[in-house]
């Protein structure tokens, strides 16, 4: 484990420019991944009169927020909306259908794994396929239906949050079980076994042994299900026609698909759009790409 | 052991409705789509009367959507080479006990967590190639300011699609052997799906590099130890013990991405737009387009179907693949 690439292969002067070399192309590397997020950064904090084409590399004179007020509130003079409803909106959407989708993860894994019936195999990979599908191909009916189920106000569920969250916490099944499956499955059986023979009854076994040990779990599955409720964009086009439901990556899509938008103001909303799931990714990076790798089926 | 109790009974009931919900919404809806396609259901009023194929037919011969099918391919598969080769050769450099490790990777990974919209926006503008009157913008801004001006181009305004030409020498053979359809436009690869391509490899890499260093961790330090001792190179251990021990990942990271890729559509709509000529369209964007905006329903859902034909034949080889390896553990 000690050995480092300077003590193998030459002298030592060869190894200490192959890791110089090394460092530079990845400090190199580092610099093209970081392009984009350095033009939205400048970009968004520039004045309006700083904002140029030719000057779009150039450095901010200083911190200047007019661009995020005007994403934020947009303008009624020119005629765009901002994007600060559609970010409560992105809220109120995201927090119901993640806390939903992992509830429903995990009792499904608990079940799959610790209360296993014949052909329990054959069930969890139908309902992983689920996963994979172009979901164009069940838009269709998706539209059809939800425009049949009534909801609050004389309304259907299709054009509302409630719709979309329901959406979301039904097509979240597979990727939540399937995470919380491969999680309980490396918790021993015996435990399970031990305490059923001290009486514990199905309720009290996930309760007070499953439940507890399950916090990192909830964190991987929470934060996969925030990210893609989040970054949605397909399920909620086709359903939320409104602008006062849209979530922020429709109206992101909309504000930047107007011309009367100054461009500096469209970074400043893609700036607010991207924030919540970078800020999940910079606190909790280490069970983002947990999920990342159990989201390739093996964990 | 496995005798009916109450406690059993719970589970399947709690499981049930998660059960019948994937199989009303996954596997009946999709029975729906494959049923309208088969049928006349082409404008805002809903008419199931039967069509047969004609629908796939009409598709087929379609301008756009052959070129759709082509933009798909190609993207997908500059977009697995490239993802593959900067994933892997990222992975590879971290591996090297580089200090600020995590630093690196969380640089390479952080594009992952952002909405292809914004990733579309921030790309249309860094690949707008600016005009006459206004001079250059983004990219090719910065080309110019590294005096590299000379790899300034449209990007995706360019109409420009790439294939062989039908009258040049290879274009000729392929004619005589029959095979001179390779020699057109349909099979060739649009400037546009290059620059989606650029953006969507800026998202993506840095799953492959993740996947491949957990791969690279998982190898035993030994083997590498013992190849060297016999006298192996790095690149001869790279080539005959790494890259073999890692083929199960390389296959992953294809049907994941693969699969990402054939859906690909919040890219399109927010940076490219269908393009000129449709050098940007792809099934899924035109899906939508018909279905939602011109109501050709029965339309939409053939194209949908095609699509869950295309994923389904890189995901069923491998659902079945992964449910036999987990039986043998």
């Amino acid at each position: 484990m000690t050995t480092n690439t300077s003590s193998r292969g030459g002298p030592v002067g060869v190894g200490r420019i192959k890791r110089l070399v090394l460092y530079a192309i990845l400090i190199f590397m580092a610099g093209l991944y970081l392009i984009p997020i350095y033009l939205l950064i400048v970009t968004g904090l520039k004045s309006f009169t700083e904002v140029s084409q030719a000057q779009m590399w150039a450095l901010p004179s200083g911190l200047h927020f007019e661009s995020f007020t005007k994403a934020w509130y947009g303008s009624p003079a020119e005629g765009f909306r901002g994007l600060g409803s559609n970010f409560w909106n992105s809220i109120i959407l995201v927090v119901p259908a993640t806390i939903l989708s992992a509830m429903l993860g995990s009792i499904n894994g608990y079940i799959l794994t610790k209360w296993r019936f014949k052909g329990d195999t054959l069930v969890f990979t139908l309902l992983l396929f689920g996963m994979f599908i172009p979901y164009q191909s069940i838009l269709i009916p998706l539209v059809q239906v939800l425009s049949k189920i009534p909801w609050f106000g004389g309304t259907t569920l299709y054009g509302t949050l409630a719709g979309l969250i329901f959406v979301h916490v039904i097509y979240g099944l597979p990727i939540t079980t399937l995470i919380f499956r491969n999680y309980y499955a490396a918790i021993p059986n015996e435990l399970i076994e031990a305490s059923r023979i001290d009486g514990a009854t199905f309720f009290s076994i996930y309760r007070y042994i499953l439940f507890p040990l399950s916090v990192p779990g909830f964190v991987v599955v929470m934060i996969w299900q925030f990210t893609s409720v989040w970054n949605d964009f397909l399920f909620a086009v086709t359903i939320t026609g409104n602008p006062d439901t849209q979530p922020i990556t429709v109206g992101l899509n909309n504000l930047a698909g107007s011309y009367i938008v100054e461009w500096n103001v469209q970074m400043a909303g893609s700036l607010l759009a991207a924030l919540p799931t970078l800020l999940v990714y910079i606190l909790l990076g280490r069970y983002f790409m947990r999920g990342l790798l159990a989201g390739s089926l093996k964990g | 052991m496995k005798r009916i109790t109450w406690e059993r009974v719970t589970a399947i009931l709690l499981l049930s409705p998660s059960v019948l919900a994937i199989a009303l919404f996954v596997y009946g809806f999709i029975a729906f789509t494959a049923y309208a396609s088969l049928s006349n259901w082409n404008s805002l009023v809903p008419d199931f009367s039967w069509a047969g194929f004609s629908n796939y037919q009409k598709l087929f011969a379609n301008q756009r959507f052959q070129i759709d099918l082509r933009n798909t391919v190609s993207f997908t598969i500059l977009f697995l080479f490239a993802c593959l080769v900067i994933g892997f050769f990222l992975a590879y450099l971290l591996d090297q006990h580089i200090k600020g490790e995590g630093f690196f990777r969380s640089i390479f990974l952080f594009p992952m967590a952002v909405s292809l919209i914004v990733t579309g926006v921030v790309w249309r503008w860094l690949l707008n190639p600016g005009s006459a009157e206004m001079g250059s913008t983004g990219i090719n801004l910065l080309f110019d300011k590294l005096g590299l001006g000379f790899l300034k181009w449209g990007w995706f305004t360019d109409p420009v699609v790439w294939h062989i030409p039908p009258d040049s020498g290879v274009g000729q053979f392929l004619q005589q052997i029959g095979l001179g359809f390779l020699a057109s436009p349909l099979v060739g690869i649009s400037a546009g799906v290059v620059s989606l391509v650029l953006a969507a490899t800026w998202q993506m890499s840095g799953y492959t590099m993740a996947m491949y260093l957990a791969g690279l961790r998982a190898i035993p330090n030994e083997l590498r130890e013992a190849a060297r001792v016999d006298g192996a190179s790095e690149w001869q251990i790279l080539r005959l013990i790494i890259l073999p021990l890692l083929r199960p990942i390389t296959l992953s990271v294809i049907i994941i991405l693969g699969h990402i890729s054939l859906k690909i559509y919040d890219l399109v709509v927010s940076m490219t737009g269908p393009g000129i000529g449709f050098s940007t369209d792809v099934p899924a964007y035109y899906m939508w387009d018909t279905t939602f905006r011109g109501n050709h329903f029965a339309r939409g859902s053939a194209i949908a179907i095609v699509l869950l034909l295309m994923v389904a034949v890189l995901i069923i080889p491998y659902l079945v693949w992964t449910n036999k390896t987990e039986a043998e553990l």
